[in-house]
């Protein structure tokens, strides 16, 4: 199928996107072995941690703590960051971020910037901004490395190429690095994007970056993964720009103690990633001799300022609840239309669409609870989409059918006369459709009432949805208040 | 620039108007979160080098307990057995850890100490050793902290093939006690490393050696 | 004790059978059961739906139903969950917008009395034998807000695994939605088809004759999928089984 675009405010609702996803079996089979596989290694490293709740709680405590102060740590940290031969700038959206790293890269000299991968740059679609100014970005992890060669677009936030398997990323690299003999073993693959990528390290002397966390106390900055592709970029080129939310900020050093632990062993199920690198400011003869971060704002603020919506902000994109997610689990990303894909993503996205854009995010859930179970910083996503659901049902305001059918419902909950006369009414409606079962199935659990049962088969309308793939059991003859009110007499 | 300050301005009034709170309070504030996870050690000093060669055999590292004085010999028949042709060292390692690898009659091993070398010329060499400051027994961690005999963090990346030499006394047992030991340094550039460079991107199989080095081979040293 | 049932506004209208399952093992554990007439829902639809006005009058209502009763009982996991995990916040809201400064600290003091049906009995009462006979081969489904919410655990199936003559048979996955999710079936209808067609083949990998399980909307859910594939295997809430006698069925 066509690349699906993720921009939120372009993109199919939920209900849509998943829908022709749905169809996409080899899409999904991979999305399944993937989820299960990180799951699993996940779980096993979760429980040999006898602290890991204590660690989840001072994790809540810290992020929400950043949160509440988050004006005065980001101070320090420009204050810190400045005094260690950095430069912050700052951009309250999307298009001023671009225009920051497209000003720099050129001030740079730069024709051509290498990538280390970033949520936040995917967020302000930069690779776009960079191209119109006539700056290629090479993408250097190899999921997004895969994502480029393949004309492709982020399905997950740790591991964005997951949607696809080995065959298929052969295909791409034999096309797309002139490799006609390349061997389909994950060795072989990884390979090949070494060979293709060393050239591009050695040669291009700007990288751009996200951040795993900033640190107030230092100035620091650290960046935590797995290839080497990240200590390529930030140590080898001239010149880094790192795009960075607001929120990203940790008050101190000390505080990765915590958030380390956490991270690796939810984003990827190990002890710890292959390499964490912390820095700060520039170092002479060590690293770039230019460091700019630019804080991030693209409606970062208003979340913060919406008292059920800031715990949001709490996220340090593991992606545990993508993993875990039995609707992500079907669908993977590309339906959330929007680079925050699974259950984080439909809190995360609408709230930087300020609610505009996105609104069918907050009802792709089923309310489950796994996201917030396995969530390391315990954001209580469950809550955050109920109170966004709200949101979505103040903007469509009371005169929309459903807003209209659901008051309707709720004044029969607000009466007993009125429930008990919906009761009998309902008993009622329900002949055109109910049928009385003409065999009696499963005979050896001799249920005296099984043979009376009626079942519906269809419904009419937006409640068809549910008669596709599942029968009703009909409404019974006698409720079990009228049962009650009989057996007392 | 005036349009990127008025962003900072904005910005941070956007923030304060987002019902936070100043300065004046965080510290007694971030004084008050819990911390109630693991902060000790559990296991005993010979328990804790043991749980660290575990754990980086896992990582398909291959680790050497050694006394100081046997170091030369190690890296010696180390760096023969993977066939390493030039090596690049920190102006800071002990030369006498080295002593023994290029002196041998029919060694063409060229040692080469750290002279601010360009991406290119470090992709000239196939090796690289260096010391450490602090190793995580439980993550199987080892910290470079850019110490004298440890170098700048390039040294480290472009050659295919890392000796580090851990000493004993900097191996502890949990993340918290080498992330404050690393408090000392947390202001240089410091590089975590777990295990060789490694990916899952392709169907979560962990595949060693991307672009970091590929091969890792760690002394532990008796005080 | 004195139970005051709390019946739910579906099992109420669409599985009375449960309540009287309930009714029945209370009783045969020398319990006294009552049922306030005036109740009706917890607001769970409304609240997850969006619509937070409508469900907020079902607060108060449901204290002023139930704060005299030494314990209430629910047979409904979902609904347990709503009101521990919602009503102190939705009470402090009733609040803040003007209405009955009383609600939080009711709310408070009666929500320690509210039970799960299978966690009343596992945890209130301590009992994982009710003296039920049922020799039938039954699969557990913990429903997820029983699951996480609850933290019900191995409660129920440490019930089932006290019922004479049942064979317990465990549900690979079993942590993993259904796909109901109550209004989420209706408006993402295909994903959730497509959760419950996982789901369901799972169920019947084990080769149970009835899935089982604390809420009756995932077994509605589940139960409907099973019917329409003509599969033979049934569900049925726990309290069903837990009321069955040597003799037979309720």
């Amino acid at each position: 199928m066509s690349v699906m675009e993720l921009d939120p405010r372009t993109a199919l609702s939920f209900p849509k996107a998943a829908k022709m996803l749905l169809k996409e079996t080899e899409l999904r089979g991979n999305v399944r072995r993937a989820t299960e596989t990180i799951q699993a290694k996940r779980r096993k490293l979760v429980a040999e941690k006898d602290d890991w709740q204590e660690l989840r709680e001072s994790a809540r405590q810290i992020r929400a703590h950043v949160l509440a102060h988050l004006g005065a740590y980001l101070e320090e940290f420009e204050r810190n960051l400045t005094r260690a031969g950095g430069t912050v700038h700052w951009a309250r959206n999307a298009e001023e971020a671009q225009a920051i790293v497209v000003s720099l890269a050129k001030e740079a000299g730069a024709q051509e910037v290498i990538k280390i991968k970033s949520m936040t740059t995917e967020e302000i679609h930069l690779n776009g901004a960079l191209e119109e100014a006539g700056i290629h970005a090479y993408e250097t992890d190899l999921a997004e490395l895969i994502l480029q060669l393949g004309h492709d677009t982020p399905s997950h936030i740790v591991v964005p190429a997951l949607h696809k398997n080995r065959a298929q990323i052969r295909e791409i690299f034999k096309r797309e690095m002139n490799l006609p003999e390349l061997g389909s073993a994950p060795e072989d693959l990884a390979e090949a994007a070494r060979r293709f990528l060393r050239e591009k390290f050695l040669r291009v002397h700007t990288a751009v970056s996200g951040a795993n966390f900033l640190i107030a106390e230092t100035g620091g900055i650290c960046i935590v993964e797995s290839e080497g592709n990240g200590r390529m970029c930030l140590t080898l080129p001239d010149t880094l720009i790192a795009v960075v939310g607001i929120e990203k900020v940790l008050p101190r050093f000390g505080d990765l103690e915590v958030m380390l632990q956490l991270l690796a062993r939810s984003a990827t199920g190990e002890r710890m990633n292959p390499y964490n690198s912390i820095w700060t400011g520039v170092r002479p003869g060590d690293g770039p001799r230019k460091m700019h971060v630019v804080l991030l704002d693209n409606a970062r603020t208003e979340v913060l300022a919406d008292k059920e919506g800031r715990q949001t902000l709490q996220c340090i994109r593991c992606a545990a609840c993508l993993n875990a997610c039995p609707v992500y689990r079907q669908t993977g990303g590309h339906a959330y239309g929007s680079v925050y894909a699974g259950p984080i993503g439909a809190i995360l996205t609408p709230q930087l669409m300020e609610m505009k854009h996105g609104q069918s995010l907050p009802y792709a859930s089923s309310l489950c609870g796994a996201c917030y179970e396995v969530c390391p910083v315990k954001i209580n996503i469950p809550e955050v989409l109920i109170h966004l659901r709200n949101e979505v049902v103040k903007r469509h305001g009371p005169l929309a059918p459903e807003a209209i059918a659901l008051r309707m419902v709720a004044t029969l909950f607000r009466s007993e006369r009125r429930f008990r006369a919906a009761q009998r009414l309902g008993r009622m409606a329900q002949t055109l459709l109910a049928r009385r079962e003409l065999k009696i199935v499963g005979q050896n659990v001799g249920q005296a009432d099984w043979g009376d049962s009626q079942w519906i088969h269809w419904l009419p309308g937006m409640l068809g949805g549910w008669t596709r793939s599942r029968d009703l059991e009909a409404i019974p003859s006698e409720s079990f208040r009228e049962w009650w009110d009989r057996r007392s007499k | 620039m005036s349009a990127v300050i008025s962003a900072r301005e904005e910005i941070l009034a956007c923030i304060s108007s987002a019902g936070t709170k100043g300065a004046e309070d965080a510290a007694a504030d971030y004084a008050r979160i819990e911390r109630s996870y693991r902060q000790a050690a559990r296991l005993s000093h010979a328990a804790t080098l043991d749980l660290l060669e575990e754990r980086l055999h896992e990582y398909g590292a291959r680790v050497f307990r050694v006394a100081e004085s046997e170091i030369a010999s190690l890296c010696a028949r180390l760096l023969r057995e993977r066939g390493a042709r030039r090596i690049v060292v920190p102006a800071g390692l002990p030369e006498k850890w080295l002593a023994g690898a290029g002196s041998a009659a029919e060694s063409t091993l060229e040692i080469v100490p750290d002279a601010d070398f360009d991406a290119a010329a470090l992709d000239s060499f196939d090796s690289v050793m260096t010391a450490s400051t602090v190793a995580i027994a439980e993550t199987g961690t080892i910290v470079l902290a850019s110490a004298p005999d440890e170098g700048r963090r390039a040294i480290t990346l472009v050659p295919d093939y890392h000796l580090c030499v851990v000493r004993e006394g900097d191996v502890v047992e949990t993340v918290v006690e080498g992330m404050r030991r690393l408090d000392a340094v947390k202001e240089m550039p410091l590089t975590l490393i777990s295990g060789p460079s490694a990916t899952a991107d392709i169907e979560m199989t962990r595949i060693k050696g991307v672009h970091g080095p590929r091969f890792l081979d760690v002394a532990v040293v008796r005080a | 004790m004195r139970v005051a049932l709390f019946i739910t506004c579906y099992n109420d209208t669409l599985f009375p059978q449960t309540g009287k399952a309930v009714v029945k093992v209370l009783e045969r554990l020398g319990h006294e059961v009552e049922f306030p007439a005036g109740q009706t829902c917890c607001g769970q639809m409304h609240w997850n739906t969006g619509y937070q006005a409508e469900a907020l009058p079902l607060v108060g209502r449901f204290v002023s139903q139930f704060e005299h009763a030494e314990a209430v009982v629910i047979p409904s996991s979902s609904c347990v969950a709503m009101m521990r995990d919602h009503y102190p916040i939705m009470a402090e809201r009733i609040v803040r917008e003007g209405g009955d400064a009383s609600l939080p600290a009711r709310v408070a003091a009666l929500l320690p009395r509210v039970w799960e049906f299978s966690e009343f009995l596992t945890k209130k009462l301590c009992l994982t034998d009710v003296g039920a006979s049922y020799p039938h081969k039954v699969a557990y489904h913990a429903s997820c807000h029983g699951l996480r919410s609850l933290g019900l655990g191995d409660g129920p199936e440490a019930l089932l695994r006290g019922v004479k003559g049942l064979e317990l048979v465990a549900i690979e996955r079993k942590e993993q939605c259904c796909g109901f999710g109550g209004t989420f079936a209706i408006k993402n209808a295909d994903v959730s088809t497509a959760m419950l067609e996982e789901k369901v083949q799972t169920v019947l990998a084990t080769g149970a004759e009835e899935c089982t399980g604390c809420d009756n909307s995932c077994l509605m859910h589940i139960g409907g999928a099973l019917h329409k594939l003509h599969a033979g295997t049934r569900t049925r809430h726990i309290a069903e089984i837990l009321a069955a006698e040597e003799k037979g069925a309720l």
